[in-house]
């Protein structure tokens, strides 16, 4: 099957309009008998299902958490971006769609990046009507912050919960539409299969998780919006429960995936600090603005950071990248850390961590709250007073839990960071109406692969996610379902709902009874360990060719000698996290397959064999100017695909933040 | 900091289903280090039944972030355990000492029954949003966002009480396992902004009374929830919540 991927004719500014004026739609009474399942209620799956409800679609929202609001969106920290303008600093949607464009280092489709920009406006209209309590300024108005990657300010934020405030906005519209009848909720639910009907999506398998029953599902359309798979890694800072599996089974139902190999490595996480450690924390990019990262100009330097003078530290972004400075992407913040540590300069007892240090913010703000006071000549004892003041209003929760998990205080020592896997670009591949290559099967927020290229520019998560949810999917499935609208619902006793619900309890039979002698947890950490020492920050040919036959070899112990106590009846969390052991297997073999493909880097994808003389990516646009989407044909092989990215508008370049 | 090992005596609640009788078991635990966060150190516990071929302890958590308020232990007597203002997924056992025996039960209220060991379920607290927590907007109808000028003190204020993250640990912490902490915090967060007002009345009066419906218990200002809180969602929030109530219901306002 070739590609195509709907983008519509038209100069990039007026194709979404036309495409909003040209597109079909479903008349209301038509509305109420059309059956749509939203599958991952985060800030994609949320804003999706409240939308559709308002709309008059009948919709079933499923999760596997205990209620919508706890979806992983919930831990964006930073912000959010939009093209306001609000700050009068040059800002617009164009700009917006070039940063993203850059960021993503010209490996995204041109059409679907700029409709994210055009959108992006409107998200925040709508999350304020919501009740959304973004930060605000003293007249009243909406506060802004700078971020990664850009030079203007327009990202909202909500303190360090952003991603909170936003996915409670959407949930509680969300809660609204079940109150009125038009959303049907199912949590403690996981999606264990697509179910095909001629060749449309026309449904689901999924079990419930308190009985562990299987129950069938059936729908007009699908939606895929259950996240990114960076679990793949075991360590990353992705919840327990984030998985691939909803969006592995569509895949091997015939969606092809996108990039999968394109993974965010965020440089500003806490370092791993033994075994025992089961997931990482993110500290919120927005620590960068104010916080300058460095590291001694001494290899191996066992001081305390108090005891190194000024002219003895290294402030490495400032120096490679003077432009940008702290504020580079997080790929080449990320890959910049990777370099001093690995060349011996690292800091703390594992020597894999950077300083972020915020002592000159102090001193600036504490020097600027003095001077408003009209205390000119403070004393040091002054400055610092109210410089920490500052620092602890911006930032105080984020220090706090700094705290919590390293027993340090960041206000006295620099905290020490070290980057962490944090975000998928990669996912399924969707055309531009965000449908998978199964027809009726859409995939949005972080589960497709479609915005951000090979890296992500901060507080641009949240943005995808609600723009594909609020402002794009209740446009596009009209399109499709206006074709659909003599299609009844279908019972499910029809015999392909019988036959994948066979297939799926043939396969959790099959993993009960394997009763070997490794935990589930035991394996999905080596799996991780493969996965970041050879698909990680930096990736060659070998390694990755190593990494692909020590994954195949993973699995048969997985599918010969894991240990999963308990019953199938019942709650079984050992039983649920074995499914999404196998899925991530499986997709850890496809990441590895990719990035031996893709023999060029590009934002987050570094094959050490491609980089410039002072070590920054190197792209190849003559050979890899394109997406690469893998079609699943059987266990382990795949078809690779290429969709051509045709970049009209901008001119892609050697991406520099020098 | 000087980080150190420890050997642990667990007495955990474990229940196979809402049906049957739960009781406590006692298991221990070696060399569990400082570092470790408390959900790991259960990671641990875990790993060790998993290898004897016995079945874990179920429990809820997700992002251990402290922020999806999935987890919810109660650790010795306090919802999240001993640190304040602080979930349990970022407790770590550097609050413990070695020899220490720690009891862990489920959150214990009749409006969250237990599922299985220390989950259970808290779809109340959803029911309850859908009472009335939101402001009726369907996408698409907002205006500049700009165009609606909140003062800060009141955006500031609204958003301490939008905060909270629905845990439920101040229903567990309460001797009537009233939800009216995590009831007023909403309440607060919606009245407080100007885009709230025009439900304001009825949203406060459907709320309480589906409170009451599922079984909770009525605020007797005991201050439990607003101690035990990992959000430090402040009590000031009920103080709000009981005018908005008298509000409500003076101006002749009644539950739909």
């Amino acid at each position: 099957m070739s590609l195509n991927s709907k983008i519509p004719a038209g100069e990039l500014s007026q194709k979404w309009s036309l495409y909003k004026n040209n597109c079909k739609i479903v008349n209301p009474a038509n509305k109420r008998s059309l059956e749509v399942i939203v599958i991952g209620t985060g800030l994609a799956g949320a804003s999706a299902a409240a939308s559709l409800g308002e709309l008059g679609y009948k919709v079933k929202a499923f999760c596997f958490q205990d209620s919508p609001r706890r979806a992983h969106s919930i831990a964006a920290q930073g912000g959010i971006n939009a093209a306001k303008n609000y700050q009068n600093d040059g800002d617009s949607v164009y700009r917006l769609f070039y940063d993203t464009i850059k960021g993503g280092d010209y490996r995204a489709r041109e059409s679907n990046v700029h409709r994210l920009a055009e959108v992006s406006a409107n998200i925040i209209d709508q999350c304020v009507a919501q009740g959304v309590p973004f930060a605000r300024e003293y007249g009243g108005m909406l506060s802004n912050r700078s971020f990664g990657g850009t030079q203007v300010q327009r990202t909202f934020y909500a303190a360090g919960q952003t991603g909170q405030q936003l996915l409670i906005g959407a949930y509680q519209a969300l809660e609204r539409q079940v109150a009125l009848g038009n959303v049907t909720m199912y949590s403690r639910h996981e999606m264990l299969d697509i179910v095909k009907i001629d060749g449309k999506a026309r449904g689901i398998i999924a079990r419930n998780l308190i009985t562990g029953k299987l129950e069938r599902h059936f729908g007009h359309a699908v939606l895929i919006c259950s996240g990114g798979y960076g679990n793949v890694f075991y360590l990353s800072t992705n919840a327990m429960g984030s998985n691939v599996t909803a969006a592995w089974k569509a895949h091997k139902q015939g969606a092809y995936f996108g990039n999968p190999c394109y993974t965010q490595i965020h440089p500003t996480c806490i370092p791993v600090s033994g075994d025992h450690q089961s997931k990482l924390t993110l500290m919120s990019e927005s620590l960068r603005n104010d916080g300058r990262i460095w590291v001694p100009k001494k290899q191996n330097d066992n001081r305390k950071p108090n005891e190194i003078p000024e002219d003895e530290r290294d402030y490495y972004l400032e120096r490679r990248y003077p432009a940008f400075g702290n504020l580079v992407p997080r790929d080449v913040a990320s890959r910049a850390a990777k370099e001093r540590c690995d060349a011996g300069y690292g800091v703390g007892t594992s020597k894999q961590a950077v300083y972020l240090d915020f002592a000159a913010a102090v001193i600036r703000y504490g020097t600027i709250e003095c001077s408003k006071q009209g205390n000119h000549s403070p004393s040091a004892e002054e400055v610092r007073k109210y410089g920490l003041a500052v620092v602890k209003e911006k930032y105080g929760n984020l220090f706090d839990m700094y705290a919590k998990i390293t027993g340090e205080d960041p206000y006295e020592v620099p905290m020490r960071i070290y980057p962490a896997v944090h975000y998928t670009m990669g996912g399924l591949w969707v055309d531009y109406e965000l449908m998978t290559t199964v027809e009726g099967l859409y995939c949005l927020g972080e589960a497709n692969f479609s915005d951000h290229g090979a890296n992500r520019l901060g507080a641009s998560a949240l943005m995808q996610g609600l723009a594909d949810g609020y402002f794009v999917i209740p446009y596009t499935l009209g399109n499709y379902l206006a074709d659909d609208i003599r299609t009844k619902a279908i019972p499910t006793d029809h015999p392909a709902f019988v036959e994948a619900e066979k297939q799926v309890a043939d396969r959790i039979n099959k993993l009960m009874s394997i009763k070997g002698k490794q935990s589930v947890e035991s394996i999905h950490k080596r799996l991780g360990l493969i996965m970041w020492n050879k698909c990680g920050m930096g990736r060659t040919a070998q390694g990755l060719q190593e990494a692909i036959v020590e994954i195949q070899a993973l699995k048969k112990e997985f599918w010969s000698d894991v240990f999963i106590p308990g019953t199938i009846e019942g709650m079984n969390n050992e039983l649920d996290k074995a499914q999404r052991v196998a899925d991530f297997i499986e997709l850890g073999e496809l990441m590895c397959k990719d990035a031996l493909n893709r023999e060029e880097s590009c934002g987050g994808h570094f094959r050490e064999e491609s980089q410039t003389p002072d070590g920054e990516a190197q792209r190849n646009d003559e050979e890899f100017m394109y997406v690469a989407a893998w079609e699943y044909n059987s266990d382990s092989k795949w078809t690779l695909h290429k969709e051509a990215l045709n970049y009209e508008v901008v001119k892609p370049s050697q991406r520099s933040y020098k | 900091m000087e980080h150190y090992n420890m050997n642990l005596t667990l007495k955990v609640w474990r229940q196979q289903n809402a049906q049957s009788q739960g009781a406590f078991e006692t298991y221990s635990v070696k060399e569990i280090s400082s570092e470790m966060s408390f959900l790991e150190m259960f990671d641990v516990l875990n790993e060790q039944l998993i290898h004897e071929g016995k079945e874990p302890i179920t429990f809820d958590h997700d992002c251990r972030e402290g922020i999806c308020g999935a987890c919810s232990m109660h650790i010795n007597g306090q919802a999240h355990g001993p640190w304040h203002e602080t979930t349990t997924c970022q407790l770590h056992m550097r609050a413990f000492k070695d020899g220490d025996t720690i009891v862990v039960e489920p959150w214990r209220a009749a409006a969250f029954p237990v599922i299985k060991d220390l989950m259970v379920d808290r779809t109340a607290f959803d029911r309850i949003i859908q009472a009335g927590g939101y402001i009726s907007v369907n996408t698409g109808n907002a205006q500049d966002a700009n165009n609606l000028p909140i003062a800060k003190d009141k955006a500031d204020e609204s958003f301490a009480a939008a905060t909270c993250i629905g845990c439920g640990a101040c229903v567990a912490s309460c001797k009537n396992a009233s939800a009216s902490l995590f009831l007023s915090a909403k309440v607060a967060h919606l009245a407080l902004l100007p885009q709230g007002d025009a439900e304001r009345k009825t949203r406060v009066l459907n709320m309480v009374e589906q409170m009451d419906k599922e079984g909770f218990g009525a605020c007797t200002n005991t201050g439990a929830c607003e101690a035990e809180c990992p959000k430090g969602i402040s009590i000031m929030n009920i103080r709000r919540l009981n005018a908005e109530y008298i509000r409500a219901g003076l101006s002749g306002s009644i539950a739909k």
